[in-house]
């Protein structure tokens, strides 16, 4: 679709909206409807009509697939590890009330880190099962 | 006024899924399942579940109606005409919607605050939760700390999906080696 | 048992019917699987069916809201969501791969196919 010059100025304007938006659903979503979820999604969309605009072999650069396939696993790390550092504060798995000297502000730290490590996974997941999809060649009928 | 446009986004819902169920034409299907899944978003929203109409919205509507479309560029949109009769499929269907029917009967009544499922954990969740996480969306504290370890599971399952998608479609170098060697 | 309160529930068991038909009446195994997105979302509405107060407010707490819906159904729901675009993608995976292991995704023919090579 690289030849839409209509598609290509709208697509330029927009993805970085889309992620600026992304971002503020993800960092509002204590407040507001929003949080790791829609944010992870609505980042990966950015990418996927990055993709669909102006084609893959231009949005693989930007995003790596190396890069994405470590970040979804560092997400899912980084929701284990603040689990595991609340055991070793003393408290249960998950527990974010001890890894701050105030309970409240310890839950505040424990959802933030948690919630980005739910966002990078959904993200990069997101991205890595779109690649896989249109990164497959169409095999010839049989 | 809310009721009215629940039955009328409920109209609109029976209209899309039955032309899902008729249609043939695979692409077709893949753009209903998108305003399928933005249509129960309305409706989500209308039964004040902001967050979940939100998710739905993006995840159901944006990303899976693209995923299908990126599979059917590599399965194709032609749908065979089916050969058997439609009669055993209809029977089934018809049975379990009725039980299921005859079940909701012992449902409590719609929108009721007085409803079981809204006693139990639910009161202590919108009570404590302001001074206990200091947040005031109730959904983002149950959903990260109450329930943290369900998210956590959730989040390994999307993991695993990634990494199963990854496995089955990503071997594309390895299968084209075994296909030189004859196998 | 009053037929208006239970309108949701009824509507909701006639969508996940209508899914569950596309399921075991469509032998395209994409179709297969968007029937099955669809029973899945009917789910989810009977979820939130559930957990809706008449009169109650989105549960973000505000000053002055006293009755708000209950939350325990959305964060379910909302984490079910995401997971269902994830087995999605897998599901459309297995797919793309039996279309090109047999050459098409219609179930009967797939199952000739077995036969035949034994």
């Amino acid at each position: 679709m690289s030849h839409h010059l209509i598609l290509r100025v709208v697509a330029k304007f927009l993805i970085p909206l889309i992620l600026v938006y992304g971002l503020y659903v993800h960092f509002h979503g204590e407040v507001s409807p929003g949080g790791g979820f829609q944010a992870g999604v609505l980042v990966a969309s950015a990418f996927i009509l990055h993709a669909l605009i102006f084609g893959l072999n231009k949005t693989r650069p930007i995003a790596r697939p190396g890069v994405l396939k470590a970040i979804a696993a560092g997400g899912v790390l980084l929701y284990g590890g603040t689990g595991v550092a609340g055991m070793l504060f003393g408290g249960e798995f998950l527990h974010y009330g001890v890894l701050a000297a105030d309970p409240v502000k310890g839950q505040h730290l424990g959802i933030i880190l948690i919630e980005l490590g739910v966002l990078f996974t959904v993200a990069s997941v997101m991205l890595l099962i779109f690649y896989a999809f249109a990164g497959r060649q169409k095999p010839e009928a049989q | 006024m809310d009721s009215l446009i629940d039955v009328v986004l409920f109209a609109f819902l029976i209209v899309v899924a039955l032309a899902v169920a008729r249609g043939r034409d695979l692409f077709a299907g893949a753009m209903l399942f998108g305003m399928f899944s933005l249509l129960s978003a309305g409706l989500f929203l209308i039964m004040d579940a902001a967050d979940v109409a939100f998710t739905e919205a993006a995840v159901g509507a944006g990303v899976s109606t693209v995923l299908l479309v990126a599979a059917l560029s590599l399965i194709g949109t032609e749908e065979r005409a089916r050969r058997r009769s439609n009669f055993l499929p209809l029977a089934i269907v018809v049975v379990t919607g009725a039980s299921l029917i005859w079940g909701t009967f012992d449902l409590p009544p719609f929108g009721d605050p007085a409803n079981p499922p809204n006693h139990h954990v639910v009161p202590r969740y919108l009570e404590k939760s302001g001074e206990e996480i200091g947040i005031p969306n109730v959904v983002a504290s149950v959903l990260a700390s109450y329930r943290g370890f369900d998210t956590f599971g959730e989040v390994v399952v999307i993991f695993a999906a990634g990494v199963g998608v990854m496995l089955l479609l990503g071997g594309r170098k390895r299968h084209r080696q075994r296909k030189e060697r004859g196998l | 048992m009053n037929l208006l309160g239970h309108y949701n529930y009824i509507v909701v068991v006639v969508l996940m019917m209508l899914g569950f038909y596309t399921v075991i009446a469509r032998d395209n195994l994409v179709k297969k699987l968007i029937g099955l997105g669809i029973f899945q979302v009917s789910v989810f509405m009977l979820y939130i069916s559930i957990g809706y107060v008449s009169g109650g407010s989105v549960p973000i707490l505000t000053e002055g809201v006293t009755l708000y819906s209950n939350p325990l159904p959305h964060v379910l729901i909302l984490t079910a969501i995401v997971v269902g675009v994830a087995t999605l993608a897998l599901g459309l995976a297995l797919v793309v791969r039996i279309r090109e292991a047999f050459g098409t995704v219609e179930e009967d023919e797939i199952r000739l196919k077995e036969d035949a090579e034994g």
